[in-house]
Formats: C-alpha cells, sequence, structure tokens
C-alpha cells in the first residue's frame, strides 16, 4: 500500500518540477537553474514540515514526503548543472548555485522541521 | 503538434518519476535510517544518481541530442526522481537538531563534493564510451 502512496505523490512531484523549470527558462532563458533552485528549497520546507510533524499518519508521510517531495526535488539535476556551469566557465554562477542551494535549502528544511513540532 | 508534444513530455517525465521514487523508496527499505543517524539511503541514492546523470547525458548528448523522449524519462523522470534534495536537507536539519554537528557537516560536504565528483566522473566514463 506504501508503494501506491510513494508512486502517486511522485506523479505529482516529477511534471511539478518540470513546469517550474520550463517556467524558469521562460523567464530567465534556456539553462537557467533558477527553477530546480525553487522546487528544491520548496520542496526542502514542505519535507521538513512533514517529517517534523508529530504523530502524523504514515499514507501521509509516504504520499506527500516520500513520493511528492522526494520527487519534487532533485540531486542529479542538480549535481549536474553545477559541473555543466563549471565547463561552461561559469564558475562564480555554479559556486553561487552549489552555495545558494545548500544554504537555502537547509535552512527551508530546518525551519520546516521545527514549524510543526 | 506541439500540445501533443508537451503532453507527452510531460506523461513520460510523471512515468519515469513513479519509477525513479519507487527505486528510491525501495533503497530506504533496504538500508533504514532513524532521525539523527548517519543516513545511508540518501547517499547511496544520491551519489549512484549523480554517476548515472553524468554517464546518461555524455551518451544521450553525443549520439542523440534530439531525441523526443529519451532525456525527460531518464534524466528528468527517472534519475530526478530517484534522487533527492529535500530529503538530504531535512537529514542533515535532524543530524543538527540531534546536537550531531560534526557528522552533519561531514554529511553535506560527503553529498555535495561526493555528488559533484560522481557527476565528473560519470561524464568522463560516458565520454569515453561514445568517443
Amino acid at each position: 500500500m506504501t508503494a501506491l502512496w510513494v508512486a502517486l505523490g511522485a506523479l505529482v512531484g516529477a511534471p511539478l518540477r518540470l513546469a517550474a523549470d520550463r517556467a524558469a527558462a521562460r523567464w530567465r532563458g534556456t539553462g537557467t537553474v533558477v527553477g530546480i533552485l525553487a522546487v528544491n528549497v520548496a520542496g526542502s520546507l514542505v519535507l521538513g514540515a512533514v517529517l517534523g510533524a508529530r504523530d502524523l499518519d504514515p499514507a501521509v508521510v509516504a504520499l506527500v514526503g516520500t513520493g511528492f517531495c522526494g520527487t519534487l526535488t532533485t540531486f542529479s539535476t542538480f549535481g549536474y548543472d553545477v559541473v555543466r556551469l563549471v565547463e561552461e566557465r561559469r564558475v562564480g554562477r555554479a559556486l553561487g548555485y552549489l552555495g545558494g542551494s545548500l544554504v537555502l535549502g537547509l535552512a527551508a528544511a530546518a525551519v520546516g522541521y521545527a514549524a510543526l513540532r | 503538434m506541439a500540445c501533443c508534444r508537451t503532453v507527452r513530455t510531460y506523461l513520460v517525465v510523471a512515468c519515469g518519476g513513479v519509477l525513479g521514487a519507487l527505486a528510491r523508496w525501495a533503497v530506504s527499505l533496504g538500508l533504514p535510517h532513524t532521525p539523527g543517524s548517519w543516513p545511508w539511503a540518501t547517499v547511496t541514492v544520491n551519489l549512484t544518481g549523480c554517476l548515472a546523470i553524468g554517464l546518461l547525458l555524455a551518451v544521450l548528448l553525443a549520439r542523440s541530442p534530439g531525441h523526443p523522449w529519451l532525456r525527460p524519462f531518464l534524466a528528468t523522470g527517472v534519475l530526478g526522481g530517484y534522487t533527492t534534495f529535500s530529503t538530504f536537507a531535512v537529514d542533515a536539519a535532524q543530524l543538527v537538531e540531534a546536537g550531531r554537528w560534526p557528522v552533519a557537516a561531514a554529511y553535506v560536504l560527503v553529498s555535495a563534493l561526493g555528488g559533484l565528483l560522481a557527476v565528473v566522473v560519470g561524464l568522463a566514463a560516458g565520454r569515453r564510451v561514445v568517443r
């Protein structure tokens, strides 16, 4: 049953990440990392709240946490984009993206985690 | 038609995302984790996912850069769903919450630098294959 909740959450999370990436590309141009940065920070905030909440139904954790937030956010595209920016000789942007993702993502997770405790 | 292509891309990404998420969930069952302990499952999916995306995109961009659904399905969908930034961030927050600052710092370093190294290794290996 848990697998079904994970799958349902992922079914929404993955296309939403694509939509955010495409919206950011229309706004900032192709190759922008702003869309992935936004979903990674937003997903970290929501997952923090889900895992920090007391006595939450395990089905909700599977659906919203593992399925939706886990799939909305991505580590592989984040890592690839940092390396791509370095290869394009945009090292400053690569470092800014790396540092910005870590600082904003970890802060969002901590805020979410503390919010519902 | 442009609208059909867009719908197909979203469907392909959704299907790939489900497969990747289920694989990530299976890894988390195999490597159980309690808040405040070293998150082996997250490290495993994120580092192997970074290696895989480097390999995949090196081959894909060289062999069939204009393929309509392979990149959306495998990179955005499967690997995007398999790896997770949110779990990484919350794992780190929980380590801090547990007062294990050095472990949290090591975890962030291993994930970030290890992930970048994995992408670089994957790209290099993939480029050797297609050269």
